[in-house]
């Protein structure tokens, strides 16, 4: 049974899901990795505006492929979580609600979302055709000069992706392989 | 004495790089279709579902089955009655490198320089070229487009030679163990033991590249190869790390004589997407 979630995020939804539910993100959300969250911190601790508000928003780590002509996006599946760690605090704090990525996330990040309600969403890594058809349109927000790094924001429709890490803390990265193990090292 | 010219060399790494980017072979399709049927969890089933419809649909639509379309390495055995006539080989390999990032949709993923400025070369080159020199009069070209989430998870280890067989498993459990969901399983491992310290990474990542239906010919190292797959399909991590029992779909062996002082062991972990492809000119 898969739930269908509206992005952005309402501060009722980001309670409502748990761990392990299967979701299809509809609405808007912004791109963004390694290059784009040196640059956001960067700005960050000079005291700049940022070129994009980020409260309210979700961020899905990509970098996709090049866009044949006639798709709208190319191939655009998660890349890893764990690399945005350090950068993440600060944009939770500015009111960011959800990430989506693949794999870990940090202590760090984990301690951030425990005082800024929020929800980690995994998507399925190295399923980047499929995700890229729930993409319905890309329009670059900042920083064009990072090429498939530059800042994006997507309306998905239907993107098919897991709750990670709830607002509770409950993690299926922990939870789930626990349930499967039969053996200790 | 038979001559080859580089601009063949450059043709065939354009070909391979595509199709491996595209193409997941039949034999990793076969294994997630049997890992589909096998696996009890749900949220595991509905990963490997995803990935193999996904597989299916970049195959159908000459699409790179993963955005991450890797550093480029290549295998080269030529043999030693080749005359390889026209541009430098290291040249012509790039060339193909490039032609295939740039015409068929992939994307670039290497910067020149890996502390400071980070640009990016804009074409995938250069790319990580590993040449012997063997007997004959044949070319073979072996491409690897490795993505960086499993590659970011692979590690190297100099035990001693007490440490043994038993040594050598605990090390590949705990590098698999400890890389979880992040390297996108279920994982091909690519194990290379002994050789130098250099060496038996090479191995490791030649390892990943191997057919999944073949096993170390020396039936001690594939019994080897066959306990491990088991024990880390143990481990729970499961499809995409949501849980469950498909892990890997198979640990390959790669062995070399080593020093008596010790028991250098590399595990190069390779995700679902094992993209590789390979040719003889």
């Amino acid at each position: 049974m898969k739930i269908h979630v509206q992005l952005p995020l309402t501060d009722e939804t980001v309670l409502l899901l748990k761990a392990g539910d299967e979701v299809l993100l509809s609405g808007r959300v912004l791109t963004g990795r390694d290059a784009a969250h040196r640059r956001l911190t960067a700005m960050l601790e000079a005291g700049e505006a940022l070129p994009v508000s980020l409260a309210g928003e979700t961020i899905y780590y990509v970098g996709p492929a090049p866009a044949r002509p006639g798709q709208t996006v190319g191939p655009a599946g998660p890349t890893s979580s764990y690399r945005m760690d350090r950068f993440t605090p600060p944009l939770l704090k500015l009111g960011l609600k959800g990430m989506i990525g693949k794999g870990r996330l940090g202590p760090q990040s984990l301690q951030a979302m425990k005082e800024h309600p929020s929800v980690y969403f995994a998507a399925v890594g190295g399923s980047a055709v499929l995700i890229s058809k729930s993409i319905r349109s890309s329009r670059v927000v900042a920083w064009p000069d990072l090429g498939a790094e530059a800042v994006h924001y997507f309306e998905i429709e239907d993107f098919p992706a897991v709750v990670a890490v709830d607002s509770r803390g409950i993690n299926l990265y922990d939870e789930g392989p626990k349930l499967y193990r039969k053996t200790a090292l | 004495m038979r001559e080859v010219h580089t601009s063949d060399i450059t043709q065939a790494v354009y070909e391979l790089f595509l199709d491996a980017n595209y193409r997941i072979g039949p034999d990793v399709m076969d294994r997630l279709k049997q890992a589909r049927k096998e696996e009890t969890s749900p949220l595991g089933r509905m990963a490997l579902e995803q990935i193999i419809r996904n597989n299916e649909l970049a195959a159908e639509e000459d699409l790179c089955v993963c955005q991450d379309t890797g550093i480029s390495v290549v295998f080269l055995e030529i043999g030693q009655d080749v005359h390889l006539a026209g541009g430098p080989l290291e040249d012509a390999v790039n060339a193909g490198v490039r032609k295939a990032y740039l015409e068929g949709y992939l994307r670039k993923s290497i910067v020149a320089e890996p502390l400071f400025d980070r640009r990016n070369t804009g074409d995938n080159t250069p790319c990580v070229q590993h040449v012997r020199i063997v007997p004959g009069e044949a070319v073979h070209v072996t491409a690897i487009a490795k993505g960086f989430g499993s590659e970011n998870m692979s590690r190297l280890m100099m035990l001693t030679p007490g440490d043994g067989v038993e040594g050598v498993r605990q090390f590949v459990l705990k590098t698999v163990e400890e890389a979880g969901p992040n390297p996108c399983p279920p994982l091909v491992v690519g194990v290379g033991i002994g050789g130098s310290f250099e060496l038996c990474a090479i191995m490791a990542k030649r390892a990943t590249s191997l057919p999944l239906t073949r096993s170390h010919r020396d039936p001690r190292y594939a019994e080897i190869e066959r306990e491990l797959e088991r024990d880390i399909n143990l481990l729970g991590i499961g499809p995409a790390g949501y849980g469950g029992g498909a892990t890997a779909l198979k640990v390959h062996i790669i062995t070399a004589p080593t020093h008596i002082a010790g028991l250098p062991v590399a595990v190069n972990i390779c995700c679902h997407a094992a993209r590789h492809a390979e040719r003889t000119v």
